[in-house]
């Protein structure tokens, strides 16, 4: 009886979803989906287009199309901090562990975020700064959590691993969509999801997603798995490049003074 | 120019390291200090991983000392017998250091201690420094000549004599040893060569001839930091070796040039240099205690 009810709902709810997304299907690609960190690597940018496909019309009734595309970084555990004065000066206090805060996390639209898709569709695809960072961890001696996921990111916002731009993708006669987005230069090797999203009427029609791999290149990428592979050489290694250097400037100077 | 850091994986200027590897190289040439007192703060300021300036700037640091030390074998003013004495206790002092250090990070709070023990060790130093040097300079301009430095004090009436030569002394070996074994505890647990403890314990406890001090203190410094820059390598994998290199570049060209500098330097005017620097970077790191900060929350990355 209760399956038969839930089907009756889902029906239900099919048909009245059915008229609004009239099947518009994403068709997107990217300028580059990979990035290589080089010695002399200053940050990069990603053009991300693509055009909506339909197989019918757009209702007359529907809300204009938005756009939602999202670069997401690796996600990585940290913990969180609180300084309180004690005895006169600042001491580490209350602690959280962050169990999932992505490194980098840019949104780009076509229009103020929270007025595109209902904060339940927000919630559902991951998207919008509040929702970002997940605390399942412990936390320690506080029960203001919140307060941390939101020092988490504030503090990257202001080094612009965070940014959330409205307004930044363009939309031309509700088919053709266009966007950059600024890699930073203090890039965390990783794969970087690319999501893009229809909405229309504050609900999401569909979501793709797509990868970028961001790998260290050249003398980089060679020295960090030098000194992962291989610590006890690669500390050796270093000392000896570090005396030679010592020595070297030390010879050099004094055939200089002759 | 920017440059990609590997292991740091934060992206810094290139002449801003290379400039700062040549000011501490200087300092560390005119005052036989490593310089890891300063480097550290400075790679922080300019936003590199603490866990990374820390295990980095050792190897750095080994460069700009050996060439600083190369220098002073040269001119003979390095003290060999009394190196290896200080070097054996500091061996000791910073394998006891490394274990504090551990059980610190664990409490979260390696940060806060650090920097107290360097406001409390800065602060003593450079003000001990500051008032004997300055004593010291008015002695001379009132014309009286200056105060020997060779006073006997309880170093002289201990057993286990020994003559250290180049010093000028005949000293027990007990206090060298402990010393040494001191300056390694604070090492290890500030991740700095120590030279600036060292040199002052040197010149007012054991009574050695300033120009010696700064030899002996580079070649014992050189042992201790690459004790831990390795240990650091294996451990956590925070050496970057092409930080160390363009730091140790700037670095290697600034110990010459500040070697020569303090050659030419009275004993005291380089004393009272040296102790303000140690101060400004005291009083610094107490403000930093004391004032509000803008930002109450700081993120750490989780290393396992």
């Amino acid at each position: 009886m209760r399956r038969a009810l839930a089907l009756l709902v889902f029906l239900l709810a099919a048909a009245v979803a059915a008229p609004v997304a009239a099947q518009e299907t994403i068709i997107a690609s990217m300028n580059q989906n990979r990035v290589s960190i080089t010695a002399d690597f200053d940050g990069s940018e990603i053009f991300i287009f693509g055009a909506v496909a339909r197989d019918a019309p757009v209702p007359e009734d529907a809300g204009p199309l938005q756009v939602v595309i999202m670069v997401t970084g690796p996600v990585r555990p940290l913990i969180v901090r609180k300084k309180e004065r004690r005895w006169g000066i600042w001491v580490n206090t209350e602690s959280v562990r962050v169990d999932a805060a992505p490194s980098l996390y840019t949104i780009a639209t076509t229009g103020e975020l929270t007025e595109i898709l209902s904060a339940t569709d927000r919630l559902r695809y991951g998207i919008g700064l509040d929702r970002l960072v997940r605390t399942v961890g412990e936390a320690n001696g506080t029960n203001d959590v919140p307060a941390f996921n939101e020092a988490v990111v504030r503090i990257r916002q202001k080094s612009g691993l965070y940014a959330e731009i409205d307004g930044h993708v363009d939309l031309e006669q509700e088919t053709l969509f266009s966007t950059a987005i600024a890699l930073p230069s203090d890039l965390v090797e990783g794969d970087y999801t690319v999501r893009i999203l229809l909405a229309r009427d504050r609900v999401a029609l569909g979501v793709v997603d797509s990868v970028i791999a961001v790998r260290k290149a050249g003398i980089g990428r060679w020295i960090y798995i030098m000194a992962h592979e291989q610590p006890l050489l690669y500390g050796i290694l270093s000392l000896l490049v570090a005396l030679a250097a010592g020595w070297a400037a030390s010879e050099a100077f004094r055939l200089l003074r002759r | 120019m920017q440059i990609y850091l590997p292991i740091a994986e934060v992206s810094v200027n290139l002449f801003l390291l290379l400039g700062l590897g040549g000011l501490v190289g200087l300092l560390s040439g005119m005052f036989g200090v490593g310089g890891g007192f300063l480097m550290t703060p400075l790679l922080f300021f300019i936003g590199i991983p603490p866990a990374v300036a820390v295990g980095t700037q050792a190897n750095q640091i080994v460069a700009s000392s050996f060439s600083g030390l190369l220098a002073h074998v040269r001119r003979r003013t390095v003290d060999f017998r009394m190196g290896l004495v200080l070097l054996g206790g500091g061996l000791v002092g910073s394998a006891v250091g490394v274990q504090v250090f551990a059980y610190l990070t664990a409490l979260g709070q390696v940060e806060l201690m650090v920097t107290l023990f360097y406001v409390v060790f800065l602060g003593a130093i450079g003000a001990l420094m500051f008032v004997e040097s300055l004593r010291a300079i008015r002695a001379t301009r009132g014309g009286r000549a200056q105060p020997t430095r060779k006073r006997h004090t309880w170093v002289h009436h201990m057993p286990l004599r020994m003559r250290f030569r180049v010093s000028n002394l005949y000293i027990s070996v007990i206090p060298p040893i402990i010393i040494g074994v001191m300056v390694g505890v604070l090492a290890a647990i500030m991740g700095v060569g120590g030279g600036f403890i060292m040199l002052p314990a040197m010149i007012y406890i054991l009574g050695m001839p300033t120009k010696v001090v700064v030899g002996t203190s580079l070649f014992q410094i050189i042992f201790v930091t690459a004790a831990t820059s390795i240990m650091h390598a294996v451990e956590n994998q925070t050496v970057d070796a092409l930080l160390a290199l363009i730091l140790l570049i700037g670095g290697v060209i600034g110990a010459q040039f500040g070697t020569r500098i303090g050659m030419r330097m009275k004993a005291e005017q380089l004393r009272i240099l040296l102790a303000m620097l140690v101060l400004i970077v005291c009083f610094k790191l107490a403000a930093d205690l004391v004032l509000t900060p803008s930002e109450l929350y700081s993120i750490s990355e989780v290393t396992e």
